[in-house]
Formats: structure tokens, sequence, C-alpha cells
């Protein structure tokens, strides 16, 4: 039940980020979307992805949206707004994308597949928290894409600072 | 949680991969297709995760999700660098007019 609010939730405020003009109601109504998701996240046993979604969705790439529209932008005249284009195409493909994709997942057979068929959804225990594991799990199996992902980080906070500078005033 | 079948998160998914390809295709202002991006990211990241929950010993699925959140963070500060820099350049945001390499 609380999964189909957070889905209706989901959707109803992605919609109205699509569907809106004003740049500000679609970042503050795509927090609502992250927010919903981060929500979803917890009722599929996945705490610390909900809690990493918040902190790096919500309270990062968020915020930073904001900037940039606040930066690129004027509150009070036209630029706020955006205009939309190829509205009938746009529509069409998203229309054909939704039928698509759902005819195919309720065609898939899922349940058909062997390993969800094997699935022991209660090896987790009664704490039901995968934090230990996802520890375990980054500095053993996966502590190469680890290391290689806090240097891409690196590399692109550095390259968006230069990015960032005014050449003329420096 | 259990009376929730996967094909309901899929659908939703669905969904919301559906709107931010709407957002992309629809908006020209730069940064409304950035957020239609993360939309995008978003949807996949829920995937991901639903299949996580019959892997509960590898957990491979959610932290396949960590490593797309690293890199949809990377992204987004890269790419609103760039909006920025090319508003500071054009005094404007709007894709449709940013169609010369210099001014």
């Amino acid at each position: 039940m609380l999964f189909y609010i957070f889905a209706l939730l989901a959707v109803l405020s992605g919609a109205y980020m699509v569907l809106t003009r004003n740049l500000l109601y679609a970042g503050f109504s795509l927090l609502v979307t992250l927010l919903s998701v981060a929500g979803i996240y917890v009722l599929l046993y996945a705490d610390f992805v909900a809690v990493t979604q918040l902190m790096v969705y919500v309270g990062g790439v968020l915020v930073l949206i904001l900037f940039g529209v606040m930066l690129s932008s004027r509150v009070h005249d036209q630029s706020v707004m955006s205009e939309s284009v190829n509205k009938v195409w746009g529509t069409v493909i998203t229309f054909l994308l939704i039928v698509g994709l759902c005819y195919t997942i309720l065609h898939a057979n899922l349940h058909m597949l062997p390993w969800l068929q094997t699935a022991d959804a209660d090896v987790l225990g009664p704490e039901k928290s995968t934090v230990h594991t996802i520890g375990i799990k980054l500095m053993t199996d996966f502590v190469v894409p680890f290391e290689v992902a806090s240097l891409l980080l690196l590399i692109a906070l550095m390259g968006a600072a230069y990015i960032a500078t005014d050449k003329q005033k420096v | 949680m259990e009376g929730v079948p996967l094909e309901h998160i899929l659908i939703l998914s669905a969904l919301l991969f559906s709107l931010g390809v709407l957002a992309v295709i629809t908006k020209r202002h730069a940064v409304v297709v950035l957020m239609g991006i993360e939309l995008i990211f978003n949807a996949a990241n829920l995937n991901l995760v639903a299949f996580s929950r019959f892997d509960p010993l590898l957990l491979q699925g959610q932290l396949f999700s960590l490593f797309v959140m690293v890199v949809a963070a990377a992204e987004a500060a890269v790419a609103l660098a760039i909006v920025l820099r090319v508003y500071q350049l054009f005094k404007t945001a709007n894709l449709n007019q940013v169609n010369h390499l210099s001014k």
C-alpha cells in the first residue's frame, strides 16, 4: 500500500516537472520525485541505497540544479520560463515508449526466471540491513570500481571548477 | 513489501523513464534537460534495486546502482559547469539558440 502511495507521488510530480513551464517549480517537483524514489528503496530492503539517494541526489545534485536555475535565469522575468517544442512528436514517442515497455514487462513472464524462483528473500535476517554486506563487497569484489569512482569524482570536480571559472577576470 | 509484484515496480520505472525522455525531447532549457536525464538515471536505478531484492547475498544490483549515482553526480557537476559557461558566453541557456561555436 505504501509502495503505491510513493509510486503515485513519484509519477505525479514527475509529470508536473515535465508539464510546468517554471524552472523552479520543475526543480522542486523533481525533489518530490527523488524523495518518493528514496522511500521506495527503503521498501525494497535497500536502506543504504536509500540514504545515498537522499544525500547524493536530494542533498547534492538537486541543490546543484537549483543553483544552475538561479545562475542561468532571472526569477522575475521570462527567462525562468522554458518553452516546450516538439510537443506532438514528444507525446507520441513517450506514449509508444510506455506502451511498448509495459507490454514487454507484462508479457516477459518474470516469475518463470529460474534465479528468481530459487531466490530466498528472507536471507537478510530479522534486521534486513544491507550495510554490512555492501561494506564488505565494496572492499573485496568491487574495490577496483570503487577506486576508479573516486578518481572519476576527483577529475570531474576539478574539470567542473576549471570550466566554470571566469577566465576574463582571473 | 512481499505483496508488491515485481511487474509493478518495473512499470513504475518505465513510467519515470518515459517522463524523463519526454522532458529531454520537449524542453529547450538546458537545466530542464538535465533534470530529465536525472529522472532517467533514477528509473534505471529503480530497476537495479528491484531485481537486487532477489539477490540478497551478493547485492550486485544495489552496488551497481551506487556506482550509477556516483557517475550521475559527476555528470551533473560537469554539465552544470558547461551550462554556466554557455550562459556567460551566449546570455541564454536555450539549446535552440546555442548553435554556433563562437560569438
